[in-house]
C-alpha cells in the first residue's frame, strides 16, 4: 500500500498528515479523539535534520498530556551515510527520536509501528522499533543489510547466503523474517479497513516487551528469551 | 575456540582500557572481587548461528554480564568483548544485556554499568541483533523512568558504533576517552556507500576528530573525558551516577532544543575544527594533542559542554 492509501484507509474522514522532504506529520480522528502519525516516506534515509523535525512532533504530541495514540509509518532507507551527519552527533539524533517515542509510551499514549515500505539498521531502531508494538502490510523490506552487502562483510557467495536466508530468518531481509524474529507482531489486511485493524492492534496492546517471547514461539530467535530470562533470576548480590 | 581472552600484562589500575579484555576492564572498574558473573563461560551459552556461517563461537558470546560493588554500592554490568566479532551483537550477546536491564528494574542497584566495545549489529546474526538493541533502549528508558541511573563507558578498540552509538545516547551519562569513538554509520561503511570523497576512512586524524572522544565530549555527546586507564574510566563513572538526568518530558525537551540549537549553530561545519573553533577553542588544531589536563581545562572554560539534557 502507499502512504495515501494507508491514510485513505485509516482516516475515511479526512486528516492533515502530510509528508515534506519525506518526513510524515499530522493527525486524523480516531474513534472520537485523534490519531497522530509520524513517519517516513518515499524511502527516505533518516539524517539528523529529520530525527530531530520527527522527535520535536512526538514531543508535541506528548506535551498535549492526552493519550493520543502515535502511529509511525515507516518507508525509509537506513540512516543517512554521510560525514555531516556523523560530525553532528547522528547517534545522538537517532536516539532522541526513540526516546521521545518510548517516552509517549510511558505517558500512556499507545504506540504502534507500521512497516509499509523498506527501513534499514539506525532508521528502523529510531522509529518503528521503539514502539510498543510493531506490524507491517504486505510488501514491506525491512532490512539490516542487503545479501549483497551480507556478502561482501562476510565474505560468503552471494548464492549460498540466498540458500541459506530461505530457512534462516535470524539474519536473512524481509518481512517474514521480522516476524518470525518477534520484531513484527503482525502482518495487516490491506483489504479491510486499517482504522479497525490499528485500533484492534491498540487494544491488544502487550503490557511489556514480548518480542523474546515471540521470537521463541515462532523460531526466528530461539534462545533469546530464555537467556534473558535466566539473567533475571540468576542475577543478584552476594 | 578460546574459553576466554586473558591478558594478564594489562592488568591493574594503570592498565590501558584500550587495550584490556572486557573481563580485565570489569576486574578493575569494581571493587576487588565483586564481580559475580551470571550465565558465565562455562555454561557455553554460545550462539546457534554462526556455526551456519562456519565461524568460530565464543564461550561467552563477547557479552559478560553481572553483578558487583563500586565503591561499595551495588551496580549490574555489562562488558563487550571487542575482540570478538567486533563485540556485535547477535542474539545470545543482546539478549545477555536484555536480560541484565531487566533483572535491574528489580534488584534497584546504584547503577547499571554497560562497557561498550562493538561495531554494531552482528550480520550473520542481523535481525536478532537489531530487534536486542531495540529491547534494550526500550529497558534502559524503563530503568531511568525508574530512577536507577545507567552509565555508559566507551574507550575499547570497537568503539559504540551502529546500534551501539544509538545504546549510547540512551543512556543517563557517558563516560568516553580519547580512543572510544562513537557514531552510527563507522568510516569504511560510508566510505562503501558515499565514497571515498565524503569520507576517506584511511585518514585516521579525520575518524578521530569526526567521531572521537573530545569531539564527543566538547559538542556534549558525551559527559565525562577520562584517560586510558581502568583507573580514570572507574572514578569517572563513581562520579556521574550521583548526577544522573531524569527520564522525562522535561529532560527529552531539553534535549530537543539542545540538537535543534546544534543543527543551527554547526549545522553548515564541514570539520569538527569548524565545531571547535565556533565554540570557543582558541586553536582548534591543537585539540586532537592536548592531554586530558589539559583538555579538561579547556572544557571548564568552555562550560556550555556540560548539560543534563540527555
Amino acid at each position: 500500500m502507499t502512504l495515501a492509501e494507508i491514510l485513505a484507509s485509516l482516516f475515511p474522514e479526512g486528516h492533515s498528515v502530510t509528508v515534506a522532504d519525506g518526513l510524515v506529520n499530522g493527525e486524523g480522528p480516531f474513534r472520537g479523539g485523534r490519531l497522530a502519525v509520524i513517519g517516513i516516506d518515499g524511502d527516505t534515509a533518516l539524517g539528523v535534520d529529520g530525527a530531530c523535525r520527527l522527535a520535536g512532533h512526538v514531543l508535541d504530541v506528548v506535551r498535549r498530556g492526552d493519550a493520543t495514540p502515535i502511529l509511525v509509518a515507516i518507508d525509509s532507507d537506513s540512516q543517512r551515510m554521510s560525514r555531516r551527519d556523523e560530525l553532528l552527533g547522528l547517534n545522538e539524533y537517532l536516539a532522541h527520536l526513540a526516546k521521545t517515542l518510548l517516552l509517549a509510551d510511558a505517558k500512556g499514549h499507545p504506540t504502534v509501528g507500521l512497516i509499509y515500505g523498506h527501513s534499514a539498521a539506525g532508521a528502523f531502531i529510531a522509529t518503528a522499533l521503539a514502539t510498543r508494538v510493531l506490524v507491517g502490510l504486505p510488501g514491506a523490506n525491512p532490512s539490516v543489510m542487503d545479501l549483497p552487502s551480507v556478502a561482501r562483510v562476510t565474505k560468503l557467495p552471494l548464492d549460498r547466503l540466498e540458500a541459506m536466508a530461505k530457512d534462516t530468518p535470524v539474519f536473512a531481509p524481509g518481512l517474514d523474517n521480522m516476524v518470525r524474529t518477534g520484531a513484527v507482531q503482525a502482518v495487516l489486511d490491506p483489504d479491510q479497513p486499517l482504522a479497525e485493524q490499528i485500533a484492534a492492534v491498540i487494544d491488544a496492546l502487550p503490557a511489556e516487551d514480548t518480542r523474546d517471547r515471540a521470537g521463541r514461539e515462532r523460531g526466528g530467535r530461539p534462545v533469546a528469551e530464555a537467556i534473558a530470562a535466566q539473567v533475571v533470576r540468576e542475577a543478584a548480590f552476594g | 575456540m578460546s574459553e576466554r581472552i586473558i591478558d594478564p600484562a594489562t592488568k591493574g589500575w594503570a592498565a590501558s582500557w584500550y587495550e584490556a579484555s572486557a573481563r580485565a576492564r570489569i576486574d578493575g572498574l569494581l571493587d576487588t572481587g565483586s564481580f559475580r558473573e551470571v550465565i558465565g563461560p562455562e555454561q557455553r551459552r554460545m550462539s546457534p548461528h554462526l556455526p551456519l556461517f562456519d565461524l568460530p563461537r565464543a564461550f561467552d558470546d563477547g557479552m559478560i554480564v553481572g553483578s558487583g560493588r563500586l565503591d561499595g554500592q551495588p551496580v549490574l554490568v555489562a562488558a563487550q568483548e571487542g575482540r570478538f566479532m567486533g563485540g556485535a551483537f547477535g542474539e545470545v550477546h543482546g539478549a545477555k544485556l536484555v536480560g541484565l536491564l531487566r533483572a535491574a528494574l528489580a534488584l534497584k542497584p546504584a547503577a547499571v554499568l554497560i562497557l561498550f566495545d562493538t561495531g554494531g549489529v552482528r550480520l550473520q546474526e542481523a535481525n536478532a541483533g537489531e530487534t536486542a538493541i531495540a529491547e534494550v533502549m526500550r529497558a534502559i528508558t524503563q530503568l531511568r523512568a525508574a530512577g536507577v541511573p545507567v552509565i555508559g563507558l566507551i574507550g575499547g578498540r570497537a568503539g559504540a558504533y551502529g546500534g551501539g552509538g544509538l545504546i549510547a545516547a540512551t543512556c543517563s551519562r557517558l563516560v568516553v576517552s580519547e580512543g572510544g569513538r562513537i557514531s552510527v554509520s563507522g568510516p569504511e561503511v560510508i566510505e562503501t556507500n558515499k565514497g571515498a570523497e565524503e569520507f576517506d576512512s584511511r585518514d585516521r586524524a579525520l575518524v578521530w576528530r569526526t567521531m572521537g572522544g573530545k569531539h564527543r565530549r566538547l559538542t556534549g555527546g558525551a559527559d565525562a573525558y577520562a584517560d586510558d586507564t581502568v583507573a580514570a574510566f572507574r572514578q569517572a563513572a563513581l562520579d556521574l551516577i550521583g548526577r544522573a538526568p531524569a527520564f522525562d518530558l522535561a529532560t527529552l525537551e531539553a534535549e530537543q532544543a539542545r540538537l535543534e540549537q546544534r543543527l543551527t549553530r554547526f549545522g553548515d561545519c564541514r570539520d569538527a575544527t569548524e565545531i571547535w573553533a565556533r565554540l570557543g577553542v582558541n586553536d582548534p588544531e591543537a585539540v586532537p594533542a592536548l592531554t586530558t589536563a589539559d583538555f579538561d581545562a579547556l572544557l571548564a572554560r568552555l562550560g556550555e559542554t556540560t548539560h543534563d539534557a540527555r
